[in-house]
This record gives structure tokens, sequence and C-alpha cells, in this order.
């Protein structure tokens, strides 16, 4: 079964082509990376699966839900977490999490974020204001945020962005497991090479709204005969083939 | 429902949690109604000692004016405010990729505006119990229902703020405090519709407030409530809140195609 399904995508804002004739599936269960330069239209397509944007043409399902019609079932049980979009900066933690519980409808929301606090070490901060937080705090509650409803497919823009290496390992870790435990579909937008490399079955490669190609991270560094995909996303953002222009 | 009830309570957790931790909000929901009625009661005491006759009705009309129009300003208000919150703090990408209802929303902000208005008002109305001897609640139940209809006045009128802040952004958020207040002379708080001019006149009764008002004033004045006058202002407000929340469905999804919810701000 197919979490996400996108057929003939396209937004469009005036005379701007911010999304163009984007096809997609996402296998449930899979950890799937949407990279892509600046202005590819990574955001815009996330913000498309989300409900956040209406579409100028084409279809997205996600759990079987067809987003123009019946978005609310579906948002039920996906989540999102950006570094790029605040929570309350004046509750503390634990409020946030109490606020976000309710609108999930979370069932006994204390144990869960008793849970969580456990598995990403913020027992410390949950009594804190989000606002008095590090950027690698943030990021970890925006996780946190995103996983209180146990969601079945999980968006994730940047998700260890400003955490060291240290702990962007542990997020890391902990998000291969919560995979593997849940059986969860994780749409990984990142520019962190090394990051979708470790975490991905599959990988999108935009540009300019498009999807340019596509494969297992494998397939990838075959197909451009490159070591890491950080090359192979330079050789595709210069339009260049196996390392020479093109 | 009980999913519905919980997300309406999730966000008005999220705005009561915000108000433990911040006394500057707490005493701004007191300060400008306790300030007017301070202004107003010494003012009408003053009048009311030149008058031969007829000083305590004129005190009555004046600071019933006075609590009554606040009513509708925090009402409208509370739900405008509540709404910027969400702005102010960059929120609303999480709000709306949660399952809210953009209706659970609105329930939301107008249970948070009922909060509001109380917080406001009922202190301002303790005071001139205390330094005026003017008692609004021995107008009994009618009062219930002039209150109601300017509550749901103060709802139609930041509705249409809200979706104007949809539209253009919160550079549109002054209007969150002023726009009522430019309808206050055509809402007749102080003085009857009759003595606004022939075109202005029409406007005002158009406007719930200002039968609100004529009620209010002839209660106070006869003790019997002109009933017609609250059937207009019911009229008046069913008709208004369905034009504002199709205008703000209308705006929504405009902004859901714009993409303004990611990015709403200055």
């Amino acid at each position: 079964m197919d979490a996400i399904r996108v057929t003939g995508l396209v937004k469009r804002y005036g005379d701007v082509l911010a999304v163009d004739g984007l096809d997609a599936v996402v296998p449930a269960g899979s950890t799937v990376g949407l990279l892509g330069g600046n202005g590819a239209g990574k955001t815009t397509t996330i913000a498309m699966l989300l409900g956040l944007l209406i579409p100028t043409a084409g279809r997205i399902e996600v759990l079987g839900h067809d987003m123009a019609r019946d978005r609310f079932a579906a948002l039920a049980r996906m989540n999102f977490s950006s570094p790029y979009i605040a929570l309350p900066h004046r509750l503390s933690v634990e409020e946030n999490f109490r606020v976000y519980g309710h609108l999930y409808n979370v069932p006994q929301i204390g144990r869960r974020i008793a849970e969580l606090a456990a598995q990403l070490d913020l027992g410390d901060l949950l009594k804190r204001p989000a606002g008095d937080l590090s950027a690698g705090q943030k990021t970890r509650v925006a996780l946190a945020k995103a996983l209180l409803n146990k969601p079945d497919v999980l968006l994730l823009d940047e998700p260890t962005a400003s955490l060291d290496p240290d702990t962007g390992d542990l997020v890391r870790t902990w998000m291969e497991r919560y995979r593997a435990e849940s059986g969860c579909t994780i749409l990984l937008a990142s520019h962190n090479m090394a990051e979708v490399e470790r975490l991905c079955d599959m990988v999108l490669m935009m540009k300019r709204g498009r999807i340019v190609d596509r494969g297992s991270p494998a397939e990838l560094l075959a197909r451009y005969g490159r070591d890491d995909l950080e090359q192979v996303f330079l050789d595709i953002a210069r339009d260049r083939k196996q390392g020479v222009e093109i | 429902m009980i999913g519905a009830v919980r997300r309406i309570w999730g966000m008005m957790y999220r705005h009561l949690a915000l108000y433990r931790r911040s006394w500057p909000r707490l005493l701004e929901l007191a300060y400008w109604p306790t300030l007017q009625m301070c202004i107003w009661g010494f003012t009408s005491t003053y009048i009311a000692s030149r008058m031969a006759v007829g000083g305590q009705v004129a005190i009555g009309v004046l600071l019933g004016g006075v609590l009554l129009w606040e009513v509708a300003l925090r009402s409208q208000m509370g739900v405008a405010i509540s709404f910027l919150e969400e702005i102010w703090s960059r929120n609303l990408g999480h709000v709306f990729v949660s399952p809210l209802r953009p209706w659970e929303l609105v329930a939301a902000l107008i249970g948070m505006s009922f909060l509001r208005m109380a917080a406001g008002v009922l202190p301002a109305a303790l005071l001139a119990w205390a330094l005026y001897a003017f008692n609004i609640f021995a107008m009994g139940p009618v009062l219930v229902l002039l209150a109601l209809n300017l509550m749901v006045m103060g709802w139609w009128v930041s509705l249409g703020v809200v979706s104007l802040i949809l539209r253009h952004g919160a550079g549109a958020e002054a209007l969150a405090w002023s726009v009522l207040f430019g309808l206050t002379p055509f809402a007749a708080v102080f003085y009857p519709v009759a003595v606004l001019p022939a075109g202005f006149q029409s406007v005002a009764l158009a406007l719930p407030a200002a039968h609100v008002f004529e009620g209010m004033r002839a209660t106070l004045a006869d003790g019997a409530m002109p009933w017609g006058h609250l059937a207009w202002a019911c009229g008046l407000n069913v008709a208004w809140l369905v034009a504002a929340s199709l205008l703000f469905a209308r705006q929504f999804r405009v902004a859901r195609e714009r993409g303004a919810l990611l990015s709403i701000g200055e």
C-alpha cells in the first residue's frame, strides 16, 4: 500500500511555476528523501502534502484520503516538524505538548509526554519556556511534538538542522528505531546528504519544481558514478552527468 | 464531537497558559474598561449634579452605554487579538497541519473572547457600583440579551478583521484595535439614533448596536424593554454573522491558495 500518492501536482504563483507536474509514490513504511537546492519546490510540495497549500492542479492522496476533500482524516494520522515554524515561545515545552496533544486527540497526554521526554532526553526542558531553548533543543522539542500522536506519516523538514554531531546522530538513531518499531512512513527534506544516505530507502531529486531523478541512494551513486550523495546532488544541481558539464 | 471539543479546548488552553505567564496581558484586559469607567463616571456625576431633574437616568444612560459598548469592544478584540497571538508566535503552520478545523479555531477564539470580555468588563461594572452607585445588573434578565447581542456583533466584526489579516497579513493588525471604535458614532451609544443626520441614521440602523442602545435607554428610562429593537438587533446579527462567516471561509481558502498560512507575518 502507498502512504502517499501524488499525481500531476502543479503549483503556480502568478508567473512562477513552483511545482511543475510532480508524480510520486511513497510506499508505506519507507523513508523517502526529498532533495533539491533552494527554490527547487521541496517546501511547496510539503506544504501541499500537509494541506496548508492548495495545488493549482493535480491530486494528492495520503493514507488513502484525498487531501482536497478529506484532509482532516489524513491530518489526524500525520505530523510535521520543521525548525522554521515556531511553537508559542512563552508557553513551557510541556504546555506546548499539551496543546498539541489536545489538537491531535492524544489519549493519556501526560503519559505520552513522559515517554517522549525519556526517549528524546527532554526531561529537563519540560518546564522551560519554548522560547528560552537553544536551537538544538528547539529542534528536539519540535521532533517530539511531531511524534505526540504516533503518526503513520511523518513529514520532516531538516530534522537535524542546528544539532551538534553527537545529538544529530542520537536523533537519527532514534528515528531509525522509531520507524522500525512503528512502521511509520517518513518523508524527509534535508540538505544533510550523509543523513539521507543513512536513513532513506529512496530519494526524490527535485529541480525547478520537477523530479529530475529518483532511486535508492545506492542506485543514484551507481548511476552517477559517485562515492557520496553530495556529489550526486552537485551533479544534478549543476546539470552535470558523472562530473562532466552537460 | 468529543474530538472537536478537545481541539477547541486545546486552543483555549494555549491562550490560558499564555495569560498565566504574562501579567502585562492580564493587566491590559481590565485596564481600558476601568479607565473608561473612571473618566465617564466622574463626567456623568458632574453632569448629573448640574441637572435639576433626571440626573440618575443620565448617569445610567452614560455608564450603561460605557459598560455595554465595552462588551462589544472587548468581544471583538478578544477574537482578533487571540488570532494575532498565533501570527506573532509564528504558530499558524503547526496549528493548521493538525486536524483542527477552521470553525473549531473560530469557536476557540470566541471562547477566549468571552473570558477576556468578562475579565475586562466585570471589574468596570463593580467600579461603577462602588464609586457611582450604578448597578447595571439592576436591569435584570434583559441585560443578558443586550450584552449577548453586543458580543455577537463583536464576533462578526472580528471575523471580518481576521479575514483582512488573512488577506493582507499582520500589516492589517491595527484594525484589531481600531475598527469597532470607528463604528462608535453610528452605534448610538450615548445618544438616540434620531440625533444623527439622515444618512448616518441609515448606517446606524443597519448595526445591531444602535438597536441595543435604543433598547437600553428605554429600559433605564421607562423600565420596559422595547422588544422590537431587540428583534432587530438579533436579526441583523444573524445576517452580519452569516456574511462575515462566508468572508472568513473565502479568505481562509485564498490564504491556502497563496501559501499565507506558512508565511503570514509583517
